[in-house]
């Protein structure tokens, strides 16, 4: 009984983590430059890593697999927004403003 | 030549040995739960590793903050404040992509760290690029450059809640 419980609440965060990045890619695509473009990317970077690890070591069980799945967990969620503000920083000490009309658009737009 | 290596001297820090020891202790701990394989080849691999991350942390200043142990048992309520105000988050900015208007509206915000302390500060930082629909961009002498996807989350984060769990992680 607790078996299934745990079967489906696995599955759930599997599915909730898979929908993250879904989501993640769509305003990967729709959000209009680079700098509201990361948060999208954040959503997977941070929401789905959690779910979808949580969901694995509900599968797992108890055993080492479990502690090595957490201990990946730990590491992403340490160095991805490490990572992130590496290139956001990048970005913004090359001279991409926020809410610059450069920062947008097509490729090939507002090339100086 | 002599400011070049007191320069350098004072970036890494004195790395006294019980530090020293209790890291390559971890190190290895955790090379042999994560492995699981006691040859004698991995085991040498294992320690070259070990002494390599040691002697890169000490080139890197690890040792020099001294705060990181001592922040160590109140980590997990933060983490846990933390995982529901990366859940609310997420669930905001996930509406907002899916909405066909998809009403964006990034603005900036100036943060003050409230934190004096280098680690207090990547925290912090890490934190806020951490929750969806906020990103850090810039770090400089305390203050926090950060990009907020609505006027909302500027709001949040504005009210300044994150800057005071962050330093009162350090119990200051």
């Amino acid at each position: 009984m607790i078996d299934i419980g745990l079967d489906i609440l696995s599955w759930v965060l599997l599915t909730l983590g898979g929908a993250c990045v879904l989501i993640g890619g769509i305003g990967g695509l729709r959000l209009p430059d680079f700098y509201t473009r990361i948060h999208a990317a954040s959503l997977t970077d941070t929401m789905a890593t959690l779910l979808i690890f949580v969901g694995m070591m509900l599968q797992s069980g108890w055993s080492l697999a479990t502690m090595k799945l957490f201990a990946i967990m730990l590491f992403l969620l340490l160095t991805g927004p490490t990572a992130t503000y590496a290139l956001a920083n990048a970005a913004l000490l090359s001279g991409l403003k926020p809410g610059d009309k450069g920062a947008q658009g097509k490729y090939g737009e507002n090339v100086e | 030549m002599s400011l070049f290596s007191v320069r350098h001297a004072s970036q890494r820090g004195e790395a006294r040995l019980p530090a020293v020891l209790l890291l390559l202790l971890v190190l290895a701990a955790s090379w042999m739960l994560w492995s699981g394989l006691y040859k004698p080849l991995l085991l040498g691999l294992g320690a070259f590793s070990c002494l390599l991350s040691a002697y890169l942390g000490h080139r890197m200043g690890f040792f020099r903050h001294q705060a990181l142990m001592g922040l160590l048992p109140r980590l997990p309520g933060y983490w846990w404040w933390l995982l529901g105000e990366i859940a609310m988050s997420s669930i905001e900015v996930a509406r907002l992509i899916l909405k066909p208007a998809m009403p964006v509206s990034p603005v900036l915000v100036e943060l003050e760290a409230q934190s004096e302390s280098e680690v207090g500060q990547v925290i912090l930082g890490n934190s806020i690029t951490l929750s969806p629909g906020t990103v850090t961009l810039d770090v400089h002498k305390g203050k926090f450059l950060v990009h907020c996807l609505t006027s909302e989350g500027a709001e949040a984060l504005r009210s300044g809640e994150v800057a005071r769990r962050a330093a009162r992680l350090e119990g200051s």
